[in-house]
């Protein structure tokens, strides 16, 4: 039913832009955003739901009156999980269509693809999704989790409020869970756990049969110490990994599972009740209360017409990042990136648990960090937070590699890699 | 904290066996109730040890409220409520009374949220409730749950236990849980014992505190001991991880199967390289999806009656492809290839604008959740079990159509030599048409069985399509018995290389071994012999 | 002459040079000299798409030199699309040298990410272009030929031959997947700077890079129609259509399909070298399976068997999945699936078949 609906929408859509990109005088009188992720392939099950996001906020401000004077209009394509046409559909956005903004991308390879067009064409690109660090461009606003607002707190709730002295570090072989276990891995050895202590663990993408890898973790966790899994395990294996979880009969209570890619969306295809109590790192949860969460959550149900659709970490992320633009291109008065750029360091909005977001300097933003467990209903309950903001570190302190790098794109230092040692600043594109 | 804590159930301990109950009562409940409500999880833990101390006999329901998360309090005078949800509406009543309350207000009251630590402790204090039970079954399961970390209170408690206890395996149960115990003694002798106690027995908790004494004790023959009584366990255990290993390979191995068999007669028989037979997989899947939507009380029924639906829907859908498109590419092998990659992405779009791109949350029956205990360490995952079992079911079913049936008859002529089977008055068309559609309703099939393992979502079916064309393929195109044993051989080597080259680099060795066997033996495991082998 | 004697009677390859040699003087003119402001001119993105579109053209004629004139279903053609691939991308990576995010002059970013001490051996040597295009076209080859000389030797033809392509091609992506390979892992090579000394965001690189992959593509054609127009090519042809027959009159069938499906494979090399520059990134991505599948749908769309067809075939299936992605982002892939349901159904021998018949009736 709703598909037909949708079907329908989409057709009356085409249209619709098929008049528009007729008429070049109505175009002009736009302000062009791109929407830049996937719809099909292997990624469109977690990034379909941010198109929407995105329309919907583009919708939402239209009907405000729109940005200095101008309606806002969403520009969608369609990357396909495709790595290449990533960046070939970067570029055919700044380029053919002209967009002043990209909102897009979820993998990092997908964000390391269209880096070196957004930085040739010197345009915007907010990226909604945590992710690894160790990078900050000029033209990327990274408005997910770097691992200091999510993998630590999580690290810390569990070793000091569970008592937990035995670690996996589970994860899905590439960059994000190889960074960040690497991180941990030196946190936790720095925090005095021994080696003999860490089990390191990666399978492929994709991963189905875990029956192995569970009986691994039950192995290693029976060995009288409290233990707990840090799970960076990737969107499809999850679904599998939890199912082998309950069945294998690892309770929450005997060995907890935190994971840092597992919300809202996820749990909606799972069947939660062997999983309550296990847990998920975030900066935003679906019940957290608060005034503007709550008509978030209206807002969504309503554009998407379907009550029972949730709402997850990177949506928010899409709401700041976006209102962090409208407030960037209004302080500036024009939707010039150059000076979007400028003006958005130090713009605070209103995040959705109650506080304010501020972008820094090194492009990366403040954030609560909440720890939450998982209940039948699929939702979480916060069970920890962190007492203030975080602010984002795009280079982590533990990493021998990045301890000596700072970011800050103010002038006069305006870089993304300075090395306080020696005083310089590398690898920039421009 | 841990150690306040056990101070205050001493401390309490006390005053309850001093005989000042009804004063200390009122005044108690009133305290954990101030120590239940507070945000912090500490003080909820306190709470939760003062009731179970608490004599008062519905502790225990209060207990278990907490841990259903069915336990709320009024926000205006601290009263504790046990709800029941019906309806969007609340139904309470007064926890400690037990006297109804009637409807009220999400507004007016507040859940007492708990944590991992605090169910924990929830579960441990009802198991020593248990103790005392009437059912020696649920006598022996109270043992085991509090098996490896008893606090002092419960120690005293089995002890008293043991004494009075006359089942035989209760009474096991208990010297093993205080026998651990006693390996933390700080007498010599006592560890000793303790150790002799424990020695054969697998359990986890056991093997933990062994672990411990080999690393830490400092006494030499202690150590040596639990050195000893762990060699002894490690043997054993590494024979039921081999036979858990074993079960694995064969889970995994029925999984391949199960998805590659409805191939092995679209490609094996038919000649149709089916690029779409991921997807009919997929749609499989989805039917069961709705049928559970459909009858939302009846999830364990509905996995049942997803069989043949789904082996419909999936069967239909085949034919269909079969009648529109490949019937017009007999003939063209490599052509179907092309036609039916272009007929998966359109199912594929088709499902994604159906039911939207997001996964769907297919519910396990309760009969095929959780695990056989052989013992503590070997246990067999129901819904595994039940898919090996389905896998062999299938085969045979499948067998038997081809066998003993007219249309396995015809189907086996026109495959061997076509247009023999013609002259002979089979009807070519209508054959390849049931076959298809046979093929397809397999795979449907295998579709339910997925769905109860993994993903239900548009990509489910390319997850699988490689490692189906390879299992028919080593196994031997045209035969059915080759694809049950290489799917069986391919899953359980996998299984015994995983935990030793990992996942990853066990999949290519497979993949490797693959491309080295038909190099030997080009025509897989089981060539097909006759006319129709050549080409 | 010579290039005369190639092309004699085949029309479709004289249109096709004719083409591409307008395509190399109008593309750069159309891009670097007129205005932007022009109507005519030609956006770097167009380039670079146009760019990116002839290298899997040279893909699609080394698929089609095996499959429509040898027989072999290759499904893992792509593996030597991505290895040449990545040959180039390893010198790329090396070119940066202390420009990467942490300015380490020896070794590439992704390697001080995963605290490499040392560049690993098999990265030595691609600091220098030569010995990259070397590895380019010795990689890929030297893997068909190990490859082909096991395959070819104890007969493995037909469906179990294209599977195990398959199966090697998808060996390959699980195992470049491995960040322990020493490949960067998923997020592959990227980042690239500059190629020869020259910047690779500059047009000039771009229009230079684009008709480069004309030549290249122009010179592949040539090479693979002189093959089946060569005594070697008849034989192919021969074994194609009957294998068995050819071995027993004599001819060394293995010897025959070795030496064209190593050659195709080192095309495959190139086309992939001069495809990672031209989009920037270099993944594992392009090992899977189904891209290799879609390459042999590319051949099958345009026509086989007959090389422009697929040059034809790669340039269309492409542009239509450019121009659906973009404009019906939501509901392309039904267009695209009935593209090529369709296309088996009513065009056999492709969109090519149906030019040539055209041609015939009128």
């Amino acid at each position: 039913m709703l598909s037909m609906k949708s079907l329908k929408k989409t057709a009356v859509g085409l249209a619709a832009t098929a008049m528009f990109s007729g008429s070049a005088l109505a175009a002009e009188d736009t302000i062009k955003v791109g929407i830049l992720h996937s719809l099909s392939g292997t990624m469109a099950i977690s990034e379909t739901t941010l198109k929407d996001t995105m329309l919907m906020l583009i919708e939402e401000q239209n009907k405000k009156g729109g940005l200095l004077g101008k309606k806002l209009e969403a520009v969608v394509v369609d990357p396909a999980s495709n790595w290449p046409l990533f960046a070939e559909k970067a570029r055919e956005l700044i380029e053919k269509k002209k967009v002043s903004a990209v909102f897009g991308c979820w993998t990092s390879v997908s964000r390391k693809s269209v880096l070196p067009v957004f930085e040739e064409l010197n345009s915007l690109l907010f990226y909604p999704v945590q992710y690894e660090g160790e990078e900050s461009s000029k033209n990327v606003f990274y408005t997910g989790a770097a691992p200091n607002q999510q993998a630590i707190p999580a690290v810390d709730y569990l070793m000091n409020e569970i008592g937990v002295e035995r670690w996996v570090l589970e994860g899905t072989d590439y960059v994000y869970p190889r960074t960040t276990n690497k991180i941990l891995e030196a946190y936790l050895k720095a925090k005095g756990v021994d080696e003999k202590d860490i089990l390191i663990n990666y399978t492929p993408f994709g991963f189905a049969d875990w029956q192995s890898e569970v009986a691994k973790i039950k192995k290693f966790g029976s060995a009288g110490k409290k233990t707990a899994v840090v799970s960076t395990v990737n969107g499809d294996a999850n679904v599998p990994f939890y199912k082998e979880l309950g069945n294998q009969g690892i309770s929450a209570e005997d060995i907890p599972v935190v994971a840092f890619s597992v919300g809202e969306e996820e749990l909606s295809g799972i069947d939660t009740k062997p999983l309550v109590g296990h847990l998920a790192a975030w900066n935003y949860f679906m019940s957290v209360d608060s005034e503007t969460n709550d008509s978030f959550i209206e807002a969504w149900h309503a554009y998407i017409k379907d009550k029972k659709r949730v709402t997850n970490d990177p949506m928010e992320a899409h709401y700041i990042g976006f209102n962090m633009w409208v407030e960037a291109v209004k302080k500036a008065g024009t939707t010039d990136p150059a000076a979007v750029q400028d003006a958005i360091i130090g713009v605070a909005v209103p995040n959705l648990t109650g506080g304010l977001s501020a972008m820094m300097p090194n492009h990366h933003i403040t954030k609560p960090v909440l720890i939450g467990e998982i209940q039948k209903d699929g939702q979480f309950e916060v069970v920890w937070e962190t007492s203030g903001l975080v602010v984002g570190d795009a280079w982590s302190d533990y990493l021998p590699g990045s301890k000596d790098l700072i970011s800050d794109w103010r002038v006069p230092l305006s870089c993304g890699n300075y090395n306080v040692k020696t005083g310089k600043c590398s690898g920039q594109n421009f | 904290m841990h150690f306040q804590l056990k101070i205050l159930i001493f401390l309490f301990s006390m005053l309850v066996t001093h005989g000042a109950v009804a004063e200390a009562e009122s005044k108690s409940f009133e305290q954990i109730k101030n120590l239940i409500t507070s945000k912090s999880f500490a003080e909820k833990t306190q709470a939760v040890s003062l009731l179970a101390a608490h004599p008062e006999r519905r502790t225990t329901e209060i207990l278990n409220a907490l841990l259903e998360g069915e336990l709320y309090y009024r926000k205006t005078d601290k009263l504790l409520l046990i709800t029941k949800k019906q309806n969007r509406e609340y139904i309470v009543s007064d926890a400690i009374t037990g006297q109804d309350l009637g409807v009220v207000k999400k507004r007016e009251i507040k859940k007492i949220t708990t944590n991992n630590s605090i169910r924990k402790k929830i579960r441990a204090a009802l198991a020593v409730k248990q103790l005392d039970s009437e059912d020696a079954v649920t006598r022996y399961q109270a043992v085991n749950q509090i098996l490896g970390d008893p606090d002092a209170e419960m120690v005293t408690h089995l002890q008293q236990r043991l004494e009075i206890e006359n089942d035989k395996k209760v009474r096991q149960a208990i010297e093993l849980a205080l026998a651990i115990t006693e390996l933390e003694s700080a007498d010599k002798k006592d560890r000793l014992a303790a150790i002799a106690g424990v020695s054969g027995s697998i359990e986890p908790a056991v093997r933990g505190k062994l672990a411990t004494i080999v690393a830490d004790d400092p006494d030499e023959a202690v150590r040596k001991a639990a050195k000893k009584a762990l060699n002894n366990i490690s043997v054993q255990i590494q024979l039921y991880s081999f036979l858990e290993t074993l079960f694995f390979g064969l889970s995994l191995g029925s999984v391949l199967v199960l998805a590659a068999i409805g191939l092995a007669i679209t490609f094996g028989v038919m000649g149709v390289i089916n690029m779409a037979h991921g997807e009919l997989i997929m749609l499989g899947a989805y039917t069961t999806y709705v049928i559970q939507q459909a009858l939302p009380e009846l999830i364990g029924l509905s996995v049942l009656l997803a069989i043949p639906a789904a082996f419909i829907v999936s069967g239909l859908v085949g034919i269909l492809i079969e009648k529109t498109v490949i019937r017009h590419l007999y003939g063209r092998p490599l052509e179907t290839l092309l036609a039916t990659f272009g007929i998966s992405l359109i199912l594929q779009q088709t499902v994604r604008s159906i039911f939207s791109p997001l996964n769907r949350s297919v519910v396990t029956p309760e009969w095929m959740s959780g695990s056989l205990e052989i013992n503590s360490v070997l246990s067999l995952t129901y819904n595994r079990l039940y898919i090996i079992i389905f896998c062999l079911l299938v085969f045979v079913v499948l067998n038997i159509i081809l066998k003993k049936t007219s249309l396995g008859l015809q189907v086996r002529a026109v495959t061997q030599n076509r247009s023999m089977a013609r002259a002979m008055g089979v009807r070519s068309a209508r054959v390849d048409a049931l076959t298809f559609g046979l093929g397809s309703g397999i795979a449907g099939v295998a579709g339910v069985a997925l769905s109860q393992l993994t993903n239900v979502g548009p990509n489910l079916g390319q997850s699988y399509i490689v490692d189906s064309f390879m299992v028919v393929v080593f196994g031997g195109v045209g035969n059915l018995a080759g694809t049950l044993v290489s799917g069986l051989s391919l899953g359980v080597v996998n299984q015994f290389l995983e935990p030793w080259a990992g996942a990853v680099l066990a999949k290519i060795l497979i993949l490797i071994f693959i491309i080295l066997f038909i190099q030997k033996r080009p025509r897989g495991l089981f060539p097909q012999k006759g006319r129709s082998a050549e080409g | 002459m010579f290039l005369m004697r190639i092309l004699k009677g085949d029309r479709g390859g004289q249109v096709l040079m004719a083409l591409l040699l307008a395509a190399m003087i109008v593309v750069p003119v159309l891009n670097l000299l007129v205005p932007e402001s022009s109507a005519l001119h030609l956006s770097t993105y167009s380039v670079t798409l146009l760019g990116k579109y002839l290298t899997y053209a040279l893909l699609a004629v080394a698929v089609d030199l095996v499959w429509g004139y040898l027989g072999i279903l290759s499904l893992g053609h792509g593996a030597f699309f991505a290895l040449g691939g990545y040959a180039m991308g390893m010198y790329l990576m090396r070119q940066i040298g202390d420009r990467g995010v942490y300015g380490n002059p020896e070794l590439p970013d992704f390697m001080v990410f995963l605290n490499y001490s040392e560049l690993p051996w098999f990265w030595q040597g691609f600091d220098m272009f030569w010995f990259a295009a070397i590895m380019i076209l010795l990689v890929p080859g030297l893997l068909a030929f190990v490859f082909g000389w096991f395959a070819f030797r104890s007969r493995v033809t037909g469906v179990y031959l294209s599977i195990i392509t398959q199966a090697m091609t998808y060996a390959l992506m699980l195992a470049f997947f491995r960040n322990e390979m020493g490949f960067g892992g998923n997020n592959g090579l990227t980042d690239f700077k500059d190629l020869l000394g020259f910047d690779l965001q500059a047009d000039a690189t771009r229009i230079a890079l684009f008709m480069i992959s004309a030549l290249a593509l122009a010179m592949g054609y040539l090479a693979c129609r002189a093959i089946v127009k060569s005594k070697l090519g008849r034989v192919a042809v021969a074994i194609r259509d009957a294998e068995d027959r050819t071995r027993f009159i004599g001819y060394r069938v293995e010897y025959v399909k070795l030496a064209i499906f190593t050659f195709s494979a080192a095309l495959a090399g190139v086309a992939g070298a001069l495809y990672v520059p031209q989009v920037g990134i270099i993944n594992p991505g392009e090992f899977s399976p189904l891209n290799s599948i879609e390459v042999v749908i590319w051949v099958a769309v345009g026509g086989r068997g007959t090389l422009y067809g697929a040059v034809v075939g790669a340039i269309l299936v492409n542009y239509a999945k450019t121009y659906f992605t973009g404009a019906f982002p939501e509901i392309w892939l039904f267009a695209l699936g009935a593209l090529f349901v369709l296309t088996t159904l009513y065009l056999p021998k492709g969109f090519v078949g149906m030019l040539k018949r055209r041609s015939v009736t009128s």
